[in-house]
């Protein structure tokens, strides 16, 4: 471990460890001293059974939660105390519940000003401007639904599908540090989570984003990213690096996966797949 | 009769800045804010004191703005840092108001009538301009009787309403306005796009009630007097104007809603003067009334929606009973039920 700034490296998180309910008979270890590191760029998968620690992991990132031990890295930044709606300047986010990213009673403009205006100090300049009118309408292109045609229309109109879309393109066009999708996919059918997986291929390739993905869907993890690990009982119990990560098929995760926890096997794998 | 409903769409005009307030919190923050019972006193008593001291009445009647603000603040600080229920927060506001005000009066009521108020002279200033003569005499050529002592109060009023209204539809499409909005829309949103949504809510409030007490240190100097009782129930009228303006005039986009609220405002106080005028009923009872009102204006427009569905289904299951007229379709019947 080098000592001081380390520049190539985007986001670290150093020996989390998470209890909850300490000292109760309900107390769990949701993270057991975890350390990541992702470099710019980085596309990191992260999959892995209910209850194994992956949404503690993007709380912890995104500030929602603050750990027990260990520290919180971006850019070479401490943000272990950071507030939430401090750190949101610099992480992207995009939730499993499609209405969770969006407002729904304003209108796709103004959750694009909304969005629009994160990295900024919110003063009382226009939301709505012509020229961010215009800036959003491009953006919208790339969703490929028609939504650029549809700026006053109230996001409460969309269908689950759409909403999703709206929320990565919010959580991504300004181009934050760091990308977080818990589950983004999860709630949509097969045909529309299959669209928001291709937009977000698109997407994190077009501004280069440091992503990590949280998904219960093993196909959609390999397809993804160059990297991915494998969560269980708060720990990582299992990561590739770019060169493997091709290699790898779901047949050969859930080898893996028996190998290290084959005693859960039998009752892990309908969740898994 | 004119005389009442004429004064009742003037004090309308003034009641409409408060029930603005009462849609910023109650719609916009989706905040039930329970302070304006008091803040509304607060304003007027601030006013009152200030006019008997001898201030110029148009500062007293900011300073009443500035005083609501800071009352509203501390509700959302409560609220906020204190987390502290949203209703709980504001009744707590509203009991520790009735004190303050009651400090802040030094008695439970403080007289105006002899004062030079904000309405004694803007009324000065419209007659010097001459046009109440113009319209009584246009008046008079169309034959109508009727003759107030002045316009001038009934529409500088309405120009501040409609003011308020603008400025409260431009502030929401800032970007602090739009946070504002997000905020009382979906916190998780908001907090995931850098904004403190704690700050908002308590400017938020604070601006809402700054907009109920301006309108309570008018209607005190309206009125002639400020008193410590003259804020209870004050919610519930803002409500009733809010959603009866809503019910009548809609609420699709903001500037709808701002000017609907208007106008639920100004409606809200001829309701009011027509009841009283109904033999039996005394002042005693207005807020038995307003009650009334709220809870018709609740329950009717869903009993209406109910009432048109179920029409609506009747004439599409008799449309489609005349298409099957023999009767092998009992699967598309079973569709158009269950699709409402």
């Amino acid at each position: 471990m080098p000592t001081g700034k380390v520049v190539n490296i985007l986001l670290q998180l150093n020996q989390i460890h998470k209890v909850f309910n300490e000292g109760t008979p309900d107390e769990k270890t949701a993270l057991h001293r975890i350390d990541l590191h992702l470099k710019p760029g980085d596309f990191m998968t992260v999959i892995g059974s209910n209850g194994a620690g992956k949404s503690t992991l993007m709380n912890m990132i995104s500030g929602k939660l603050i750990p027990d031990i260990g520290e919180v890295l971006v850019d070479g930044t401490d943000v272990t105390l950071v507030k939430e709606h401090k750190r949101s300047r610099l992480i992207g986010r995009v939730f499993q519940d499609p209405m969770a990213g969006t407002a729904p009673s304003m209108t796709i403009e103004e959750n694009l000003a909304i969005a629009y205006s994160r990295t900024m100090a919110r003063g009382l300049r226009k939301g709505v401007s012509k020229k961010r009118r215009d800036f959003f309408q491009e953006k919208l292109e790339m969703l490929h639904l028609g939504l650029e045609n549809r700026l006053s229309a109230k996001v409460g109109l969309l269908s689950g599908g759409e909403r999703q879309a709206l929320s990565l393109l919010m959580a991504t066009f300004t181009e934050p540090k760091i990308l977080l999708l818990d589950e983004h996919t999860a709630a949509l059918d097969p045909a529309r989570a299959e669209l928001i997986t291709s937009l977000t291929k698109e997407i994190v390739e077009t501004y280069k984003l440091t992503t990590l993905m949280v998904t219960h869907n093993m196909q959609q993890a390999l397809d993804l990213g160059n990297r991915l690990i494998m969560m269980d009982k708060g720990q990582i119990i299992f990561e590739t690096n770019e060169d493997q990560k091709k290699d790898l098929t779901v047949e050969k995760l859930l080898e893996e996966f028996q190998k290290i926890r084959g005693e859960k096997m039998s009752s892990d794998k309908a969740v898994l797949i | 009769m004119p005389t009442a409903i004429f004064g009742s769409i003037e004090a309308g005009a003034i009641y409409a800045l408060m029930a603005l307030g009462v849609y910023l919190s109650f719609r916009i923050l989706d905040f039930p804010d329970l302070t304006v019972d008091g803040s509304f006193v607060t304003g007027a008593s601030v006013a009152a004191v200030m006019i008997v001291g001898g201030y110029n009445p148009f500062l007293a009647t900011m300073t009443a703005l500035l005083a609501g603000f800071a009352a509203g603040c501390l509700t959302g600080l409560l609220h906020t840092k204190g987390k502290i229920n949203a209703l709980l927060s504001g009744i707590l506001m509203m009991i520790a108001l009735y004190s303050i005000n009651l400090r802040i009066m030094g008695k439970s009521n403080v007289p105006l009538l002899s004062e030079e108020t904000a309405i004694t002279k803007l009324t000065a200033f419209w007659q010097g301009l001459g046009i109440d003569q113009a319209i009584q005499s246009l008046f008079g050529a169309l034959g109508m009787g009727f003759i107030p002592k002045t316009w001038g109060i009934l529409i500088l009023m309405l120009i501040l309403a409609f003011a308020a209204k603008v400025l409260i539809d431009l502030f929401l499409k800032t970007d602090i306005g739009l946070a504002i909005r997000a905020t009382g829309d979906n916190e998780t949103m908001i907090r995931s796009f850098s904004a403190d949504t704690d700050i908002l809510k308590i400017a938020g409030l604070g601006i809402s009630n700054a907009l109920v007490a301006f309108s309570g240190a008018l209607v005190a100097q309206y009125n002639g007097f400020s008193d410590v009782g003259m804020g209870i129930g004050m919610i519930i009228i803002g409500l009733a104007s809010v959603i009866i303006g809503e019910a009548i005039f809609g609420a699709k986009t903001i500037v709808r809603a701002t000017l609907a609220v208007i106008g639920g405002a100004i409606l809200y106080r001829i309701i009011v003067t027509l009841a009283l005028r109904v033999e039996f009923l005394e002042t005693g009872d207005m807020k038995l009334i307003t009650a009334v009102i709220v809870i018709g204006a609740l329950i009717l427009p869903k009993l209406i929606q109910q009432q048109k569905e179920k029409q609506r289904k009747r004439r599409r299951l008799a449309e489609a009973k005349k298409t099957n007229a023999y009767g092998k379709s009992g699967e598309h019947l079973a569709a158009i039920k269950s699709d409402s």
